[in-house]
């Protein structure tokens, strides 16, 4: 029992909290980490929940992360049930009244996006389905635009001393921000109207705002694995309407595309998804150059 | 009169003077200033209604802007009231299994239910209920009812704290001890298709208390979570008995530290204490003539727990292969007093003695759990029990000393078409009953409807 506390003291100790920034902020995803960054940089201490090879669908809520959720003054998370299977328990466990649903410190990006793909119709026969929609919405940077704005009302909510920096800050961001998307548009132009089969509906917003022609999923229902009958099915649909390339995310496995687009013989082509994703993609605006380059590359 | 005419001369005056003022050039003057002012007015008014022109055209392409973002944002209107219904879910569990039947007690251990008589054949072991949600935004509640013929359990019933802070959680009602790693989790999210022979032997199937918990978590880098309950203490290794009285019947604390490895390795370690006081606690031993004789015993209760889990993932990414390995032990002393109830009548041994019991006793299980592909896991377990010291006091003389350390390993493939389904194919070679060694085979399902909540990690 002694040696008990005797430890349970050292390790209170040892991990005393490590920085001394206005602002702790836990995010479920690194596209939030990263646009939080740009919208506070030194005034928040930031950290992602997840990284780019991990499928924000199937985290656990771990303890790290309880005790990072237990720190945070504001907890930053896509909404529109991503995080269904592991959020709440997240938020719940951690002992902290801050992030609960509803107060100043959770902020829901889907509820300042453009959100589409909304189900008519709520069965489990379809899959894995969102009642709320499709909450893959960061990859329409205009959706990034439009959180931006409220996020950065959130920040200068609870950290009112420096809410003009943030408005400045995002100012400049927004600025920044929409000389690229017309720089990524302009990029994107030819590939309007090109069909693409995709692995899971992660990339809809991608496709929505490029104009992208989504044709076939790898998925036989959103969230389930690829099957081999289905695939074999996708392949057969393929040969009628073919399409110009197979794309997944950097978090999904390559051996279902792979397998569809050697024997489709056209390319097959992993997208970053988010930060992280890819040695490019180290912020929002180097995962867009990363992925608009790569689309770019793969469909001359 | 005169009076009067004074007042006609004067108003005369004073209404003539305004006359006698207006030169043409002071009326030149006035309407050129008149001329002025109404221009600059003019132009003010002007300035004016441009902006709000300008102000009504911005706030239309707003409300426009806002009518497309409303438009896309438009969810499904709340019809009715029922949106407020509680978060459902039903969870089907059933099973085909294939073991020895009879009472077959897991051997040198006070049995935690009265009878050992595992189910075979088709079965539909129980069905759950879990209904859920938020009471207020100060707390939320859960229920969770085990269905069986005849009967419904209330597994769990509580409200939760949400909004204490400072890292406390409250937690109130009958729920399921934070004590272990696998105490809190139910069966349809065990990893094997039965429960270990150490929660058997400790809970029979996991500690519920009907009390109230506290938890803080630590503002640290390194999780760190401690705990306390204080509870009636009528489940087992209480009893009803020992439940009967003011103040708490049982108590337990733990104490939980994890964190990650790199991104691809997370881990938690877990050390408890449940104290229980039982009163008469009823269970059954076969005595020397072979016969079932019904003891009771009033005394104290204590028993420490280990526990250990560890899971890996590439990148931290569960989706197509992971791997998790748990391992639990436990110590377990109990102190007081038997009765062996006189049933020599029916061919018993016992003549209602009651005399001092003393055992010390301890055991675990390792498991680990590999998917080896999305869909399909495979996992080994072994569970060993220790039959340690067991001192029967006069009763002694009734029963036989048990030097036996009963084992099981098991071995089970999964397949799980979705997040809500599984199925089981389990083998086991159980040896818990001394001296009947036995293979068992069990094909089960589990099949979660509704909404379904996260599980812990």
């Amino acid at each position: 029992m002694k040696s008990l506390f005797v430890f349970v003291l050292t390790a209170f100790f040892l991990a005393a909290p490590a920085a001394n920034a206005a602002l702790n902020v836990l995010t479920c995803e690194p596209e939030w980490a990263a646009l939080t960054q740009e919208l506070a940089g030194d005034l928040a201490q930031v950290s992602s929940a997840t990284t780019a090879l991990q499928d924000p669908h199937r985290i656990q809520a771990r303890p790290s992360l309880l005790a990072k959720a237990r720190r945070a003054d504001l907890l930053i998370c896509t909404g529109a049930e991503l995080e269904m299977g592991w959020l709440p328990l997240l938020q719940r466990e951690a002992g902290n009244a801050r992030i609960q649903p509803g107060q100043p410190g959770y902020f829901e990006a889907a509820r300042f996006a453009r959100i589409i793909e909304r189900p008519t119709a709520l069965d489990r026969a379809q899959g894995d389905v969102h009642a709320s929609g499709n909450p893959h919405l960061h990859l329409d940077p205009r959706n990034i635009a439009r959180v931006a704005d409220g996020l950065t009302k959130r920040l200068a909510d609870l950290d009112p001393v420096n809410g003009a920096r943030y408005a400045q800050r995002n100012t400049d961001f927004q600025s920044r921000w929409t000389a690229a998307m017309a720089r990524w548009e302009q990029q994107g132009a030819r590939l309007r109207g090109a069909p693409v089969v995709v692995h899971h509906r992660n990339l809809s917003y991608l496709a929505d705002w490029l104009g992208l022609q989504v044709i076939g999923e790898l998925e036989p229902r959103p969230g389930m694995e690829p099957t081999a009958g289905h695939l074999a099915e996708l392949l057969e649909t393929l040969k009628a309407t073919p399409a110009r390339m197979v794309l997944r995310t950097a978090y999904e496995s390559p051996k279902a595309s792979e397998w569809l687009a050697s024997r489709a013989t056209i390319p097959a082509l992993e997208l970053p998804y988010t930060v992280g994703g890819s040695p490019g993609a180290k912020d929002l605006f180097g995962l867009f150059d990363d992925t608009l380059s790569r689309l770019q590359q793969s469909a001359p | 009169m005169f009076h009067r005419l004074l007042l006609a001369a004067g108003l005369a005056v004073a209404l003539a003077s305004p006359a006698r003022a207006a030169s043409p050039d002071e009326i030149a003057a006035l309407r050129a200033e008149f001329e002025s002012k109404f221009q600059s007015l003019q132009a003010d008014y002007e300035a004016r209604l441009k902006a709000l022109e300008s102000r009504v055209q911005t706030a239309e392409i707003k409300a426009d802007n806002a009518q497309q973002d409303a438009a896309a944002n438009a969810g499904p209107p709340p019809v009715s009231s029922s949106a407020f219904n509680p978060d459902i879910s039903l969870i089907l569990q059933g099973a085909y299994i294939d073991r020895a039947g009879g009472e077959r007690p897991i051997s040198g251990f006070l049995p935690a239910d009265e009878h050992a008589h595992g189910e075979r054949g088709f079965t539909l072991d129980h069905t759950e209920v879990v209904i859920s949600a938020n009471v207020d935004p100060y707390s939320r509640a859960l229920v969770n009812l085990a269905l069986a013929d005849d009967e419904v359990e209330v597994e769990e019933a509580w409200f939760q704290t949400l909004r204490l802070g400072h890292g406390l959680t409250v937690k109130g009602g009958r729920f399921r001890s934070g004590i272990g790693y696998q105490n809190e989790r139910h069966p349809h999210a065990w990893d094997f298709a039965d429960n270990s022979l150490m929660y058997s032997a400790l809970f029979g199937e996991a500690l519920k208390q009907d009390g109230l918990q506290l938890r803080w978590l630590a503002p640290t880098e390194l999780f760190l979570e401690l705990g306390a309950e204080v509870a009636k203490g009528q489940f087992f290794p209480g009893s009803d008995g020992g439940a009967d009285k003011n103040g708490a019947g049982a108590w337990a604390a733990f104490a939980h530290v994890g964190g990650d490895v790199g991104v691809a390795h997370s881990w938690r370690a877990g050390l408890s204490y449940l104290r229980a006081s039982p009163r008469e606690r009823e269970g059954f031993l076969d005595d020397i003539n072979d016969f079932e004789a019904l003891t009771a015993f009033s005394g104290r209760s204590s028993a420490w727990l280990a526990d250990f889990v560890w899971k890996w993932a590439p990148d931290g990414n569960p989706r197509q292969r992971n791997f998790i390995f748990a391992a639990e032990y436990f110590d377990r002393d109990e102190d007081g007093d038997l009765l062996c109830r006189d049933d020599s009548a029916a061919g018993g041994a016992c003549l209602g003695l009651t005399d001092r019991y003393a055992s010390a006793q301890s055991g675990g299980y390792a498991q680990a759990i590999y998917q080896f592909m999305p869909r399909w896991r495979t996992g080994l377990r072994y569970d060993r029990l220790d039959g340690g010291s067991v001192d029967f006091g006069t009763n002694g003389a009734f029963f036989e000393a048990v030097d036996f350390d009963p084992s099981r390993w098991s071995l089970m493939t999964d397949y799980s078409p979705s997040e809500f389904s599984r199925f089981r194919l389990q083998f086991a070679r159980d040896k818990s009953f001394e001296g009947d060694p036995d293979n068992q085979v069990i094909l089960q399902y589990i099949l979660s409807i509704g909404a379904h909540g996260a599980h812990k990690f």
